[in-house]
């Protein structure tokens, strides 16, 4: 249960975010909008690489906002980034030890815990890879190990399917319809690629210049006449 | 651009860092699936060649060298230790520091000071002097908070020319009272007693290598841990390290105190060598110097450290020894920099065994189109 109220973001005379109050329930979320809508901008205020001037973000009761960036991990919020950030220099297994051993993870269940989460996105055979050897779609899965990790209670996706080629994509679409269920932890997924959100998101919200436009059921949004217009620009079918 | 679209070796990528350009991330030399899979059995074989290079170099040299050569090497063995630390602080942690050098003399002086007032044995000197250096490493490492490439190289170079400018006030201890403990009779040249077991320049070379060792087992030690993982989080970008719950500013801090802390150990066993220490040994553009020849030697393996020591203690003494102007190091350390920052990340310690590969490749393939004239001659790779 993820409440937004009110939350405002300014870069100089740009408002990225304008009073956006949403309510974000369990399962998976997604959050959609043209390039520039905020979305980012979005996640970057819950992980808090940006400081917003106005608004508040509660996180299951707790104030998201007041937490030091790096606490917010310790806490539970995990994210992927848009353009992806696996580290190349260590091993897929060290990528998620990373994430586990810096975010309270009992070392006595580290090996367990790191394993699980590997396996979960099917890269057990590669464990022992360098990350800096892996395809692009190898990546994006250590990304998403390095977010179930460690008893997460928020994933953030940013555009996981980025670049990925379709099946690819209906891989990644398949578990990350798993996490809510399997890992126990919400998600809110922004895509551009409106199959895999449709696929994965029970509930939509759309942002356009930094205003929420819509959200609800992803099927009724994506019929929404100003989603339409302002998402896709054109009257056509989605 | 497409993270597909990188090399796999050698590739010096776009991901923001602000480092120097060809000191961002890229992946470990040698790095491949095969090592990884026999990760114990190629642990085991490097610990054995490490030992047996070790036990050449504490039992083999000193018998091959005179007393002259013997001190140079024991200046390489001690530099070693600062190249690590830089080494480290650049490759693994992506920053910057040109105040290592004067670290060094830190280090020597808190040795030197210690062991006027006090009776402590050598080790602890060395420790002592080792951590009081790593503290004040932390607090010039503060800026390195917010401040990273040029500036940060700027801060901590002006860091280094306020350290001299102490030093020429204070002076090394040599006995004196007071605080500075530096009286006008006693000399320019300070030098700490050698413990007993190491009293002569053969054992106390033994005894250095030791120290260096001791320092590379450290450094192993971080590098193959939790904080090792997060300096390469760390250099990768300060975003993703934070995401992943690292704590950045303990981890930058933790750099410049442990890169700090190998200089003042090494300032500790330079107090002790031959020929002691003066202030006019500490020039401030000898940072500048160790810096190049860290980047030279190569700072993605810890071995470069030794090559950075060979390179900037050796290399002098040879040219003096065969004659040639020792200016013309600069201009090669200039071109030596210069191939680095262009085509050679990862320094000598990397680029060597491929060039020797390519040169072997490039011979073979001559002496299959000599002898074997049925196919016509390849490109070697």
């Amino acid at each position: 249960m993820i409440e937004v109220e009110g939350l405002t973001v300014r870069f100089g005379g740009v408002l990225p975010i304008d009073e956006m109050t949403v309510t974000l329930a369990g399962g998976t979320c997604g959050l959609i909008g043209p390039n520039g809508a905020g979305k980012t901008t979005f996640f970057n205020v819950l992980s808090g690489f940006v400081k917003p001037v106005a608004g508040a973000v509660r996180a299951f009761g707790e104030d998201l906002l007041a937490m030091a960036a790096y606490r917010r991990a310790r806490w539970g919020l995990r994210r992927t980034f848009q353009t992806e950030q696996a580290i190349a220099n260590l091993s897929v297994y060290d990528n998620v030890r990373l994430v586990h051993e810096n975010t309270g993870g009992l070392r006595g269940t580290r090996r367990q815990d790191v394993m699980d989460a590997v396996a979960f996105v099917g890269l057990d055979r590669e464990a022992h890879r360098q990350v800096g050897t892996l395809g692009v779609g190898e990546r994006r899965l250590v990304e998403v190990a390095r977010a179930v990790v460690g008893q997460p209670r928020l994933v953030l996706l940013d555009e996981p399917a980025a670049g990925l080629p379709d099946e690819e994509t209906e891989h990644l679409g398949e578990l990350i319809r798993r996490i809510p269920q399997e890992i126990e932890a919400p998600v809110i997924l922004v895509d551009h690629d409106m199959s895999l959100v449709s696929g994965c998101c029970a509930t939509t919200a759309v942002l356009d210049f930094g205003k929420l436009i819509a959200s609800g059921p992803t099927a009724e949004v994506l019929r929404n006449e100003h989603v339409i217009r302002a998402y896709l620009g054109t009257e056509e079918e989605v | 651009m497409k993270a597909s679209d990188r090399p796999e070796v050698l590739s010096p990528t776009t991901s923001g860092s602000t480092a120097p350009p060809s000191l961002q991330q890229r992946s470990d030399p040698g790095a491949g699936a095969l090592r990884d899979l026999h990760l114990s059995r190629g642990l085991l074989v490097r610990l054995v060649l490490g030992a047996g290079t070790l036990l050449l170099v504490v039992f083999g040299l000193p018998g091959l060298l005179d007393s002259f050569w013997l001190k140079i090497v024991t200046s390489v063995v001690i530099y070693s230790i600062v190249t690590l630390g830089l080494g480290l602080l650049i490759g693994r942690a992506g920053m910057v520091s040109l105040c290592q050098f004067l670290f060094m003399a830190i280090g020597a002086w808190v040795a030197l000071r210690i062991d006027y007032a006090t009776s402590l044995p050598f080790p602890v000197l060395v420790l002592i002097a080792g951590l009081i250096t790593a503290a004040i490493g932390a607090l010039v490492g503060l800026p390195a908070l917010r401040l990273s490439g040029l500036y940060l190289a700027l801060i901590t170079l002006m860091a280094a020319g306020a350290i001299t400018v102490l030093l020429r006030i204070a002076q090394f201890p040599n006995g004196g009272g007071g605080f500075f403990g530096n009286s006008s009779a006693g000399g320019a040249t300070s030098r700490l007693p050698r413990p007993a077991i190491a009293a002569g320049d053969t054992a106390y070379f033994r005894y250095c290598v030791v120290v260096a060792a001791l320092m590379f087992l450290l450094a192993v030690w971080h590098l193959r841990g939790k904080p090792g993982r997060a300096w390469a989080a760390l250099r990768q970008s300060q975003v993703t390290a934070v995401a992943a719950g690292v704590n950045t500013i303990l981890y930058r801090l933790w750099a410049f105190a442990l890169a700090s802390f190998m200089a003042g150990v090494a300032g500790a066993l330079l107090a002790a060598a031959s020929g002691g220490v003066n202030i006019n040994q500490f020039p401030v553009q000898n940072s500048i110097l160790l810096l190049a020849v860290v980047l030279m030697g190569g700072v993605y393996s810890i071995w470069g450290a030794v090559v950075a020591a060979l390179l900037l203690r050796l290399l002098p003494a040879l040219l003096d020894d065969w004659g040639v102007s020792t200016e013309l190091l600069t201009i090669l350390f200039g071109i030596g920099v210069l191939q680095v920052l262009l085509t050679a990340p990862g320094g000598l310690v990397d680029q060597v065994p491929k060039d020797l590969a390519n040169l072997g490749r490039a011979v073979a393939g001559l002496a299959r189109s000599v002898t074997g004239r049925a196919k016509p001659p390849e490109a070697s790779p």
